[in-house]
């Protein structure tokens, strides 16, 4: 693994009460990468996810970002220092317009979208920007998700199965939005069920199972390990 | 003298501008809890105590420091307030992981100390505090003779009210502050300081505790159950209006004060018991309180 990387994640365990469920999750992120972490249901992927945010009860090992440790920081801090999440569940809130919803993450860094350009990506949040954040529908309220953490300045997104229970045209403009943003030199880390959808965005996949990374496979040979995947994936 | 369904016209206006008044201060009392309750998720039980304080600090303001009414109505929900940021840091803070039950006993007995401790102080038989002089007097209106110092009461509680309403459903702070009372963790994770908004927003409801009991200091005596008084009826309104809403709070603070000034007409007896009855009725059709949402 090279020295350089953006995040760099070792010996990452964590507990939601009695539960341990991540025992000991390395991987690394290098700046302007999109990685994806591949595993069935109740692998860790997601609580990985939440571990480098910040936000579940306990955590120990390293999260490195650019240099510094954040383990042991407060999300806040760990948001205010460029790390960004969409969640699984999206968090739209409720009692917030669109528009409110879209600009609630403050500015934490230069180098964010501007609106324009956010509602040249995802025109229905121009439309609809008056709307309760919930009344949108289930395509509208993820690309809402995406797009609110995309003017923050953060440079590293990370998505948790951005194109869950979406239709095929919805999971092609979010395709076409993480390419977008990747060349726009953010770094993503994509949480994904879809092996074939994170196939067309990524550079490299980690593949999880029972809170631990066991496998990492580079976009171009994922054709030449695609039994060794079925079988990591079950499907 | 013109009547009103039988009663007297004066008789009727002074019932409903008294009914106004408490309505004023039942409205922003409430209004208080409820920003309190929907981001801390706690029933401020010492919100009665923050009130009274209110009032003992603009006179103890002008009888010490010679500070007017004008800058005590500033100054005193400043004071409260920090007041209020002392003891959110120091012991509210420490429950929010722990069940309801616990910040209300705490704040109970906050309430209870602090009331008590002004109790030893002051006694309870309460100190006056005169009338600013620009509002003695009354005004002949035509159907009645209003009291300068009410009509501003009421005035200027509708407009604190509105200024919050504003502050919380149209300005980005109140955004980030409806977003945190739904996902605090999530706002968090964007990057917000959530622990220190929680301890501000505890700080801006005490504030309007504080704001209403100068208000009300020229009209009851100051002393220490001036609080305890209302509170429990502020509670019935809460309760009415549906916890943590903030319009609800507004609306039946008002709305409450009228018709407990109407049954004063009407049914004098039941003046003292009706706002329990109306919150009765409410709580077996509408569980949730007028502008609750059901959970």
């Amino acid at each position: 693994m090279p020295d350089d990387a953006m995040l760099k994640v070792r010996g990452l365990n964590s507990w939601y009460g009695e539960s341990h469920i991540l025992h000991g999750v390395d991987f690394d992120v290098r700046a302007g990468e999109v990685v994806t972490l591949l595993g069935r249901n109740g692998a860790g992927k997601t609580t990985t996810m939440k571990s480098i945010m910040g936000l579940v009860p306990k955590r120990q090992g390293s999260v490195m970002f650019n240099g510094a440790e954040t383990v042991e920081m407060r999300s806040d801090t760990i948001a205010r220092a460029g790390i960004a999440l969409c969640p699984e569940e999206r968090g739209i809130f409720s009692s917030l317009s669109v528009t409110e919803n879209l600009m609630l993450p403050p500015v934490i860094a230069p180098g964010g979208l501007d609106l324009d350009t956010i509602y040249k990506l995802f025109p229905n949040l121009k439309e609809r920007a008056g709307s309760q954040g919930t009344k949108l529908s289930g395509g509208e309220q993820q690309m809402l998700a995406i797009a609110r953490i995309l003017r923050t300045g953060a440079k590293l997104l990370l998505l948790d199965e951005p194109t869950e229970g979406l239709a095929p045209v919805i999971v092609q403009q979010i395709g076409r939005t993480i390419r977008e943003i990747k060349q726009r030199g953010f770094t993503v880390l994509l949480v994904e069920q879809n092996f074939r959808f994170a196939a067309t965005v990524a550079d490299r996949h980690y593949v999880m199972e029972h809170g631990r990374v066991i496998d990492m496979i580079e976009n171009d040979q994922l054709a030449a390990n695609m039994d060794k995947l079925h079988d990591y994936l079950g499907v | 003298m013109f009547m009103i369904l039988g009663y007297p016209a004066p008789l009727m206006f002074g019932q409903l501008l008294l009914g106004l008044i408490n309505g004023a201060f039942y409205a922003l009392l409430s209004l208080g809890l409820a920003v309190i309750f929907g981001m801390l998720n706690i029933v401020n039980f010492a919100h009665g105590a923050f009130f009274m304080l209110g009032a003992f600090v603009a006179w103890g303001l002008l009888e010490f420091l010679g500070v007017n009414y004008w800058f005590a109505l500033l100054l005193a929900p400043v004071i409260v307030g920090i007041f209020g940021i002392l003891l959110e840091k120091t012991l509210i803070s420490r429950l929010y992981k722990l069940d309801h039950l616990y910040g209300l006993l705490l704040t109970f007995g906050m309430a209870l100390i602090i009331e008590g401790l002004a109790r030893n102080q002051f006694g309870s038989s309460g100190m006056p505090y005169r009338i600013p002089a620009i509002l003695q007097g009354a005004t002949n209106v035509g159907f009645m003779f209003l009291p300068n110092y009410r009509a501003w009461v009421v005035v200027a509680s509708a407009i604190m009210c509105l200024v919050t309403w504003l502050i919380i459903e149209k300005t980005s702070i109140g955004a980030t502050l409806r977003a945190a009372t739904e996902n605090a963790p999530l706002v968090q994770a964007f990057g917000i300081n959530v622990p220190r908004m929680i301890t501000l927003t505890y700080a801006g409801g005490v504030a309007l505790a504080a704001f209403a009991g100068v208000l009300a200091a020229p009209i009851y005596s100051v002393n220490p159950n001036m609080g305890a008084n209302f509170i429990i009826t502020v509670f019935a309104v809460v309760v009415i209006g549906g916890m943590g809403s903030i319009l609800g709070s507004i609306v039946t603070g008002f709305g409450l004060g009228i018709v407990e000034g109407l049954t004063k007409v009407f049914y004098p007896q039941g003046s003292a018991t009706v706002i329990f009855v109306v919150m009765v009725i409410v709580l077996l059709v509408r569980p949730a309180g007028l502008f609750g949402k059901a959970a």
